[in-house]
């Protein structure tokens, strides 16, 4: 009511009242401009940056000298590099199929009404609180293969027990994927956990009334109903394994030799402590196309999904 | 009642339970390992194993990864480092949820054309591999003087962070009713007053999710530290690797274990404390994501 009797009062002064109407109505964009500027130029224009790079002939300063393919044609003859994408192969294969293999089984398990559920669910996540440089530095320690679990097991009477994979060439990249599955594993039954609470109880209980076995209910009516949690857990670790920086640093440094490594290690070592900077951007790029190899068909299904629902 | 206890004594109850036991152990292993090893002095790692209890708990590790062991050229333990990172987490976290709250309100309730749009080119800078903008992140920094420099990794943070607490604060705010805000325009409330006076007050939950995943996040970057900083301002993550991977001297375990219990304790804490909306801020972070 006040309002009304002042906007009709206010009529000489309507020059004023429009430039506080303009202010508020543009305040919206100006909230929003700062991460508009932080995100076009440190995202998007960042990017393109990186893909000309890619294109150019540079090694320790930045040259604008075009040089097409170049710098992906020398990637692809190299032995590191071949090296570094065929471990993301093998790791990011081995570290997606254990997480859910183990999360979904452990989500299960602990969907069976369990006493002081809170409690287990907190130890199976709390690896994801630690730094993957934590987690490296720890299972170095417990792999140590000569002071680590081998010795346990030769205190504990197995003195035949052998685990040298730390520094043997061929499966130095499987202890990695150890460190990485118990990091993300528990995560991984949380998502599954969360899908499982959000499944109906009736249909379980009407296909138990129909003398259905728990294990045929869950392998018929309940994980194919699990399909978006495992799609978006897919999603997140495949997410995590080309990102791997971190935890092969500090686990192996890429080593021995370069028998751990992987492109995110390899981009790292070529740009910035090796002079290759048009090498490493175009590394740089590779993993952005593989990860929107990833992404894309993913984001089709969600929109696609979301549509028809 | 009944029927739950009589639950728990069958057999397939038992060995569900003993499973579920065992995980545990399998989880908690490698943390116990961490602190038994950080307590033990360096003839006890040589004459014991993994799993045996320290001869005499000794504090020596502790205060030699603080204050003495080498990380690379330098001798001062990783006490430095940490500071860096708390004065690094600190500012980046505050100013990224500032920036993601006020994001979040305009992207939920003041849309605009091409707001939508925007919201979606921000979530896909959660997905990038961070890889891709380092190296023009790193002349930029040079150009503008933040080389090497606490404010520079702050700076960093937030950009890189900011799509995450945007995501965070909007999904959150989408779920206030949008009567509520009308109602408040009709009453001669602005875009400020809303925000101060009607939002805010509801998003206590919200910031926990926002601080505490952002202080994670940033506490246990190693990327960002190990490519933007050097010298004086490197965080503890960078620190710890520099002295496990130190190839000068004698490796010492327990120091390596005690330093990377420092490196933990924080966000460990954190995660003790306040676990519930850690967890909601990892699955709504990913999920929605």
């Amino acid at each position: 009511m006040a309002q009304l009797g002042a906007v009709s009062q206010a009529t000489p002064r309507r020059p004023r009242v429009r430039l506080t109407q303009l202010l508020e109505r543009l305040l919206p964009k100006l909230a929003l401009a700062p991460t508009v500027v932080l995100t076009l130029v440190g995202i998007y224009g960042f990017m393109i940056w990186t893909g000309a790079l890619s294109l150019t002939s540079s090694t320790f300063l930045p040259s604008y000298e075009f040089a097409g393919f170049e710098q992906y044609q020398r990637l692809f003859a190299n032995d590191r590099w071949m090296t570094a994408c065929q471990n993301l192969a093998i790791f990011g294969a081995l570290f997606i199929g254990f997480c859910l293999a183990i999360g979904c089984f452990l989500a299960i398990l602990l969907d069976q009404r369990i006493r002081h559920e809170g409690m287990i669910r907190t130890i199976y996540l709390y690896p994801m609180a630690l730094s993957m440089i934590v987690t490296g530095a720890v299972w170095q320690w417990i792999l140590n293969p000569s002071l680590g679990l081998e010795k346990l097991m030769h205190d504990w009477g197995w003195t035949s027990f052998q685990f040298d994979w730390l520094t043997d060439t061929d499966m130095v990249i499987y202890t990695i994927v150890i460190a990485a599955v118990w990091q993300a594993s528990g995560f991984v039954m949380a998502l599954f956990l969360a899908g499982l609470r959000g499944i109906d109880g009736a249909i379980i209980n009407a296909a138990r009334v129909d003398g259905a076995s728990l294990p045929r209910i869950y392998l018929r009516i309940v994980l194919p109903a699990m399909r978006p949690v495992f799609f978006s857990s897919v999603m997140v670790l495949a997410h995590i394994a080309i990102k791997s920086f971190d935890l092969v640093t500090a686990m192996t440094s890429g080593g021995p030799g370069y028998a751990s490594d992987l492109p995110a290690l390899f981009m790292y070592s070529f740009t910035f402590t090796r002079g290759q900077m048009g090498m490493g951007a175009a590394s740089a790029m590779l993993m952005l196309g593989a990860l929107l190899a990833i992404l894309v068909p993913y984001l089709y299904s969600e929109l696609r999904g979301a549509r028809n629902a | 009642m009944l029927d739950s206890t009589r639950k728990a004594l069958t057999p397939s109850r038992v060995l569900v339970y003993a499973t579920l036991l065992l995980a545990c152990l399998v989880y908690l292993i490698p943390v116990f390992v961490m602190l038994i090893t950080s307590f033990k002095t360096t003839g006890d790692i040589r004459t014991g194993n993994l799993m045996s209890m320290p001869e005499s708990w000794s504090l020596e590790a502790w205060s030699k990864a603080w204050s003495s062991a080498c990380t690379g050229v330098e001798c001062n333990g990783v006490n430095g480092f940490f500071w860096n990172s708390l004065k690094m987490t600190i500012p980046a976290v505050l100013i990224s949820t500032g920036l993601g709250a006020i994001n979040g309100y305009v992207l939920s309730k003041w849309r605009f054309r091409g707001s939508d749009l925007f919201f979606s080119m921000l979530l896909f800078g959660c997905f990038i591999p961070f890889q891709v903008v380092l190296l023009p992140m790193a002349s930029t920094l040079g150009k503008l003087g933040l080389a090497n420099t606490t404010p520079g990794l702050v700076l960093v943070h937030v950009v890189y962070g900011v799509a995450f607490t945007t995501l965070f604060f909007r999904n959150f705010y989408v779920g206030v009713p949008d009567a509520l805000v009308k109602a408040a325009r009709l009453d001669g409330a602005g875009f400020v007053t809303i925000f101060v006076r009607i939002m805010l007050p509801l998003s206590t939950p919200i910031f926990m999710v926002c601080f505490i995943w952002q202080f994670t996040q940033i506490w246990n970057d190693f990327l960002f530290g190990v490519v933007f900083a050097s010298g004086d301002s490197q965080p503890i993550t960078v620190g710890l690797n520099n002295l496990v991977n130190t190839s000068t001297g004698v490796k010492e375990y327990n120091v390596d274990m005690a330093a990377a219990m420092i490196a933990a304790l924080p966000t460990l804490l954190v995660y003790i404390l306040a676990g519930k909306y850690f967890i909601r801020g990892l699955t709504s972070g990913s999920v929605k994501g």
